[in-house]
């Protein structure tokens, strides 16, 4: 049975990917990732802000702490000649890459422009196959009118890609006034594939406390319809791969998604919740369903329940609501 | 020949000999030491990065435990053949001496390294003189002394040469401090022309004579008197002869470079009269003087001697002029009751031996002086003052320079005014604190300008002894020849003030020269800025005709996204405003100099810094000075009217600055002082300071207890006391049920105050309305300065709290204790000093502490204020600090006094109990001394007995009374870091512990050597990295607490006052109760371990939830009982060692410079960790008998 994918140009030998998680910290992993059939590896997101955080904080300890006491110049060994902050996982990229032939994808959540592209171009030759661009961005200045958050995601779409050769991914949230127009803009902005949908954080209260919950949990099954709803009428329309993220516990979200028309699903919770071996299972479990449908590639059955595709293409717009709401009577 | 065509760099002495050491050997052995650290620091990371010496090794570079270990090493690497080094100064020469003998004695060549410094005496002094090498003179070490940073370079290959042909071993010196931390422009070797100068074949003549077993012999015999003698005088020749091969590689090393040497060169007049006779430094010094003097017509010459051992005295009366009639011999030492200084006495004996063998017809007449013990300063003006004195028909013999001796009338007197021509040099002089980066980025400046013109550049960096908030001063020169003015700048062209409060606490326009600029970091604008200066200071800029400009760095360094640095911001200003280049040029070359240093970085980060420097520029405004001064005086000399006498008229000094104005007669003899001097000294070096919300308060005592520089205290007391109390003193009913008239206050001594956080971080109280705002919180200090002066005046006069009716086996308790250290100079935030305010609060007026050299004999020792102090009664901690590898010993000795004195008292008390009477005696004898209530008892009884004792009139009377105080229990307590616990003194430790005796160790334990700059010790954890770890520790932590708990009677606890307090507490009252040893040690955060340290709570919890610093306490009294003596006091590690470490710089700096050993020995680390509880936990679950019976 063949499971083979291709997602913005990469050719991969499943459509199951691990999305951007700390569990790709170790190389070890990533190797274990491939083992177990992983099509592909979003490395952890690179954070900006993380990086500049970290060369300040060495740059302020070395120089708050150097001449400023006779017996002691300073406390650090010499780091003129090392790189601070991005080292480390430029490393893990290339590590990965001499150990695993699946495709390494790097991922970095930016703040600045600047940050965007120099990091792009150093995920690039470190050695990653691609990259997903996390535009992680709430705009909580209310000032800030929706055409700018637009040209605020079109423009580091477009200067990433003016600096780097390898596909670019964009993951990216659902809250616009026009996802589809987006979707298109972003295509034309360069952007080689999406990523539907970066889960938000979202604060929560302690009322005991007084003080805000910063708790992260797991994607659930039930998540997955807004991913779903817009890879499928997505699918066919734009130029684009489409990965879907978010709620991916078992082969059934796997198959859901690409009856809705993605080219990869990514998943990194039931890897947390299960263990990477997990991934073996979910391959596993793909191919029964194949094969108890009949399907002897992806490909046979991609997109066939997408909006395009399906009898009855209302079904995914307003009318679907009110028939659910009738139905309900 | 332009700098194009040499290769130069500006880098400091210690750098400069490193660096040709490092090529030329294939061991160091090394070990800290102050001032010379520097060189085993660079050549430990220079092997971890690979770079090469001459034959194309990476050298390897050791640590030893102690200088001891590093000379015995470097024997041992010499004995069999490579060729080997150290780098040492002060004690640490003291420490080598007896294997120096033994490398001499078997003629073994080889080179020590040595950055001249002051030995302990009646103090302790990091800085230089000669007193070091004068004590290794007699070792048959040859002594070659560099008096500039190109002479310890050169040198450094010359003593190497010259040891190798001679096979004399070379002490290389320089003046510590002077020398070895100058910065100036030298022309570097390269590797071929040192290699041109150690051939192979010496190199293998070397290794030839090394131990062998394939062709084996046998050295280092025990020798009887039939040859011992003649064994000795074997080695006659070889000394004869070196001389001449020094002066024949000088004169090789001379053709090669152009820089031409003399064993002792002669300056001046040909046909001079009066002469002087130095070494060291000192040398450039005189040198640069008897060229002007000569100018002037006056018959003076100098020699200055480079090759002290062995003193040629053919060498030496060539180069003397016959015309010479007097002569000076300046000394850089002090050797109490001899005749004269070392080379004093060598110079009179050989004109007396050259007289003898009618060499010379008469004898001119000789004098001996000392000058610059300590670094204290050698200007020109001293030595003229010395030419003159040699002018008169008899000059003082045994003179001194540059102090006023007002009881031996040794000093001379001179014109301070006196000065050399400086119109060719600018001259810089810059105010800031350690922690701004002035020194930093001064260091920078020079290197930007001495290493991109022509010009020449010399910087020398003065610190005072403070950890926090201590200041630096930075004297920059800059000329169109090489600088030779081993001297502080006393007036400069160019002055910028970092720190605007400097203002008002530092003189600094007196260093200003007429029509001089005045750069100052101030908050206040062009315009503002005029009235916010003193009166004096505004006076000066009008008398001076002073230009000055302001710039508000620290809003620039904000908007520029330089994380708020100001000091490359005042940078740029030096650059612009100075003259040194002009302007176009020198903006030029720090734009260079941007792109040099963040090429790697992108384009886009020099753009930041560009902007930062074109920013700099746009806010740089020149200040129009009015006519008159408007402003008014501000004091500088603040001491308290309540401070003693002493304080006010020499500490006081001292505070101020003026420390080298303090005559002889106003020092103590002995190096005795009062204790408790810190309160007299208001550093107020933070802006930010604790305040305190009765409201809110718990009352926990936690901030109290983790206050490192105690300016929390709190005191209960009848509300009564409020009467009195002045407006805004603040205060809460006490939590206690069943006082309703108690109240409860927590003083905050907020010109004391560091402003580091901890009490913040640890206070557990809230607003529940806003959960950011605690029971104590970081203020604004301005705004109640005043009134908290009165406040805390009001405090102090509440009596402190009965000590035999506070509970203070918990922290709630402990507050109330009166803390009998106070307001050290350590770090803000440091993570020692809780543990010895703790120590001051429990035991403090029967504590006598013996304290190790490092970062607590610094904090706790260092003049001008000291921190120990004393109650109302005048009792405290007595307190001394004898070395660094000493410290067990010197403890122990205080157990043995107050053990034999009590021994006497006792014995004297049952002889005299007729007279004293025998219901008293006996009472004495049979007290318990356990509770703090027995022991108040205890001091009234005795203090009955010392009021009878006065009224008797024998000698056992007064033999009694002399020792009774001994009859009150006395605390002792060995305090030390753990580079003296773990390594330099651990032999000693470990004797003291097994005596039995009842002393207490309390090892302050940050796992490095502080003091020095965060060298790696046995305690340095794994994957940490150090300096001489640079490349990450792969050995494991020493266990010190099973070594201790291996005799079975020693009382052994491991604490961390920041994760849990009240064990730490527990511990400290249980080690000094027990009547034996007792070890306790302590985790101390540190700024070595590169965090910010409001942190530094936080990170104590991590280290022991990640297992890496459990919690335990070993007590033989539970194991006498029958109990299970070990007790593990934290929980299994719930979070991983890596959760722990990477918060840390020490740490994470490995994954940075090598992941794969980061990874690796991260991993090895964990595993260490895992062991270490696995057998701790089994030890908690064995019985009494499974553990050392207890005899």
């Amino acid at each position: 049975m063949n499971l083979q994918s291709t997602y913005m140009g990469l050719k991969l030998n499943s459509p199951i990917v691990v999305s951007a998680c700390t569990l790709a910290d170790q190389v070890d992993n990533v190797v274990k990732m491939e083992e177990n059939g992983a099509g592909a590896v979003v490395m952890p997101s690179l954070f900006e802000e993380q990086i500049r955080k970290e060369e300040a904080r060495v740059k302020t300890v070395m120089s708050e702490t150097s001449y400023a006491f006779p017996e002691a110049m300073d406390y650090f060994p010499d780091l003129e000649d090392f790189n601070v902050g991005v080292d480390d996982y430029l490393e893990n990229i290339r590590k990965a890459k001499e150990r695993v032939k699946i495709p390494v994808i790097g991922s970095l959540n930016g703040i600045t422009t600047e940050g965007w592209i120099d990091y792009a171009r150093q995920i690039e030759q470190a050695g990653a196959d691609g990259l997903e661009v996390n535009i992680f961005f709430i705009p909580g200045d209310i000032a800030m009118s929706s055409s700018e958050v637009e040209h605020r995601y079109l423009n580091i779409i477009e200067s990433i890609k003016l600096s780097v050769k390898m596909p670019v991914a964009v993951k990216l949230n659902p809250y616009f006034s026009s996802m589809g127009n987006m979707a298109l803009r972003m295509k034309n902005s360069g952007a080689d594939a999406l990523v539907l949908f970066n889960r938000f954080y979202q604060p929560d209260f302690d009322i005991n406390e007084l003080v805000l919950k910063t708790d992260l949990h797991y994607s659930e099954p039930g998540e997955i319809r807004l991913p779903l709803l817009w890879i499928a009428l997505l699918y066919g329309k734009v130029e684009l791969s489409l990965a879907a993220t978010t709620g991916v516990q078992s082969a059934v979200e796997v198959v859901k998604y690409l009856l809705a028309g993605a080219d990869v699903v990514m998943t990194a919770s039931s890897l947390y919740k299960n263990g990477i071996p997990y991934l073996k299972t979910l391959n596993k479990e793909l191919q029964d369903w194949m094969y108890m449908m009949g399907f002897d590639n992806i490909d046979a059955f991609r997109g066939s329940m997408s909006q395009q595709n399906v009898s009855d293409p209302t079904a995914f717009e307003r009318a679907n609501y009110i028939r659910i709401l009738e139905g309900m009577k | 020949m332009s700098n194009k065509n040499k290769l130069v760099a500006t880098i400091d002495g210690n750098e400069a000999a490193a660096y040709v050491a490092y090529r030329i050997n294939e061991v160091c052995a090394i070990y800290p030491i102050t001032p010379s650290s520097t060189m085993a620091e660079l050549a430990d990371e220079w092997a971890s990065k690979g770079i090469k010496n001459i034959w194309g090794n990476i050298p390897d570079v050791i640590e030893l435990q102690s200088e001891g270990g590093a000379a015995g090493t470097v024997h041992g690497a010499l004995q069999t053949g490579s060729l080997t080094t150290t780098f040492t100064a002060s004690q640490g020469l003291m420490l080598m001496l007896p294997n120096m003998y033994k490398i001499a004695g078997e003629l073994t060549a080889a080179v020590f390294h040595v950055a001249a410094r002051s030995l302990a005496a009646q103090g302790l002094s990091i800085f230089g003189d000669h007193q070091d090498i004068m004590a290794a003179r007699t070792t048959g070490f040859a002594m070659l002394g560099s008096a500039s940073v190109q002479e310890a370079h050169d040198f450094a290959l010359i003593s190497q040469v010259a040891s190798l042909r001679s096979r004399i071993p070379f002490v290389h010196f320089f003046d510590g401090f002077r020398t070895s931390h100058e910065v100036n422009k030298l022309e570097l070797l390269s590797d071929e022309q040192i290699k041109s100068m150690v051939p192979d074949e010496l190199v293998i003549a070397h290794r030839n004579r090394g131990l062998n077993p394939e062709h084996p012999f046998i050295r280092g015999t025990a020798q009887n008197p039939d040859v011992y003698f003649q064994g000795r005088e074997t080695v006659n020749t070889f000394y004869n002869n070196t001389p001449g091969i020094v002066q024949q590689v000088m004169d090789e090393f001379g053709k090669m470079t152009g820089r031409k040497y003399r064993l002792f060169e002669y300056s001046g007049d040909p046909a001079a009269e009066r002469l002087v006779i130095v070494m060291g430094s000192g040398g450039e010094t005189v040198i640069e003087t008897v060229n002007e003097l000569v100018k002037k017509g006056e018959k003076v010459g100098v020699l200055h001697v480079r090759l002290y051992r062995p003193f040629s005295l053919s060498h030496f009366m060539d180069a003397l002029p016959a015309s010479i009639k007097t002569i000076a011999v300046l000394d850089r030492t002090k050797e109490s009751g001899a005749a004269g200084e070392p080379m004093y006495q060598d110079v009179l004996s050989t004109l007396v031996e050259a007289f003898q063998q009618k060499k010379i017809k008469t004898l001119p007449n000789v004098v001996g002086g000392r000058y610059g013990l300590s670094s204290k300063e050698f200007t020109p003006a001293m030595v003229k003052g010395i030419y003159d004195e040699l002018k008169k028909d008899q000059p003082k013999n045994g003179f001194t320079i540059g102090i006023n001796d007002d009881v031996t009338f040794t000093s001379l007197a001179y014109d301070p005014e006196y000065k050399l021509d400086e119109s060719e040099w600018r001259q810089g002089l810059f105010f800031g604190l350690g922690a701004d980066g002035t020194v930093g980025a001064n260091k920078n400046t020079i290197k930007i300008i001495g290493e991109n013109t022509d010009l020449y550049a010399q910087g020398y960096f003065v610190y005072d002894s403070k950890k926090s908030g201590a200041r630096t001063v930075s004297h920059l020169r800059f000329g169109p020849k090489p600088i030779r003015a081993p001297y502080l700048i006393s007036k400069a062209d160019f002055i910028a003030c970092h720190q605007f409060n400097f203002t008002e606490k530092v003189e600094m326009l007196e260093f200003a020269s007429q029509g001089a600029t005045f750069l100052l970091n101030s908050p206040y604008s062009k315009e503002e800025v005029w009235s916010k200066l003193p009166g004096q200071v505004q006076k000066q800029i009008i008398d001076k005709k002073i230009k000055v400009y302001v710039i508000d760095a620290t809003t620039v360094a904000r908007e520029t996204g330089m994380s708020g640095r100001i000091n490359t911001i005042m940078q740029t200003c030096y650059f612009a405003l100075s003259g040194v280049l002009p302007k176009d040029d020198a903006i030029k070359q720090i734009k260079k100099a941007i792109e040099k240093t963040y090429f790697k970085k992108g384009p886009k980060v020099i753009e930041q810094n560009f902007q930062a420097v074109d920013a700099t520029l746009a806010h740089l405004y020149e200040v129009k000075i009015p006519a008159k001064a408007s402003g008014a005086h501000v004091d500088l000399l603040t001491v308290s009217d309540k401070a003693p006498d002493f304080v006010k008229n020499v500490t006081a000094m001292m505070m101020a600055g003026h420390g080298d104005d303090i005559p002889v007669s106003k020092m103590t003899v002995d190096g005795t002082y009062p204790s408790g001097t810190t309160q007299w000294e208001k550093r107020n070096v933070s802006d930010l300071v604790a305040s305190w919300e009765p409201d809110l308060c718990i009352q926990c005592g936690n901030c109290a207890y983790v206050c490192p520089h105690s300016v929390i205290r709190a005191k209960f007391y009848h509300e009564d006391h409020l009467g009195k109390a002045p407006e805004g003193f603040k205060s809460a009913p006490i939590n206690a049920r069943g006082f309703p008239e108690t109240k409860y206050s927590l003083q905050v001594y907020l010109e004391d105050c560091t402003g580091c956080n901890l009490c913040v971080e640890v206070c557990p109280a809230s607003d529940p309305a806003n959960r950011s705002k605690k029971a104590i919180n970081m203020g604004e200090k301005a705004p109640v300065l005043k009134q908290e002066q009165k406040s805390i005046e009001f405090f102090e006069n509440i009596p402190w709290n009965d000590r035999s009716k506070i509970d203070f086996s918990t922290v709630h308790g402990a507050q109330f204790l009166e803390p009998l250290f106070e307001f050290s100079g350590a770090c803000a935030g440091c993570g020692e000093t809780p543990y010895l305010k703790l120590l001051s609060q429990l035991f403090g007026d029967r504590l006598l502490v013996a304290n190790a050299t490092g970062c607590s004999s610094i904090y706790g020792g260092n003049l001008p204020t000291t921190p120990w102090s004393m109650n109302k009664e005048g009792r405290g901690p007595a307190w001394s600090n004898s070395l660094f590898e000493d410290n067990a010993e010197f403890g122990l000795g205080m157990r043995v006094t107050a053990d034999k004195q009590l021994d006497v008292a006792r014995h004297l008390l049952n002889e005299m109990k007729g007279d004293i009477g025998e219901g008293l005696v006996k009472e004495i004898l049979e007290a318990s001394q356990v509770l703090e209530s027995e022991l108040v008892e205890q001091r009234v009884r005795v203090e009955g007995l010392k009021e009878k004792l006065k009224t008797m009139d024998s000698s056992s009377a007064r033999h009694l009374l002399s020792v009774a105080d001994q009859l009150v229990r006395r605390s002792v307590w060995l305090v030390g870091g753990d580079g003296w616990a773990y390594d330099i003194g651990y032999g000693g430790l470990d004797h003291a512990l097994a005596s039995g005796r009842n002393i207490n160790v309390l090892v302050l334990d940050t796992e490095v050597y502080s003091n020095t700059g965060g060298q790696s010790s046995k305690s340095t954890p794994t994957a940490a990295t150090a300096k001489f770890a640079a490349g990450g520790k792969s050995g494991g932590k020493k266990d010190l607490a099973m070594q201790a708990i291996s005799y079975g009677n020693v009382y052994v606890a491991r604490v961390a006052f920041g994760a849990n307090p009240q064990q730490a507490l527990l511990a400290m009252r249980e080690a000094e109760a027990y009547d034996g040893p007792s070890l306790i040690l302590a985790y101390s955060h540190c700024i070595a371990h590169g965090y910010d340290l409001k942190n530094g709570l936080d990170q104590q919890h991590k280290a022991v939830a990640s297992g890496h610093w459990p919690l335990l306490r070993y007590n033989p009294v539970l194991r006498k009982k029958n109990q299970n003596p070990f007790v593990l006091d934290s929980p299994r590690p719930t979070v991983s060692l890596k959760d722990y470490a990477y918060n840390e710089l020490r740490y994470k700096v490995l994954t940075m410079t090598n992941p794969d050993a980061a990874e690796h020995l991260m991993k090895h680390a964990q595993e260490l960790v895992n062991l270490k509880w696995k057998t701790y936990e089994e030890l908690a679950t064995k019985k009494a008998s499974d553990f050392v019976p207890i005899a």
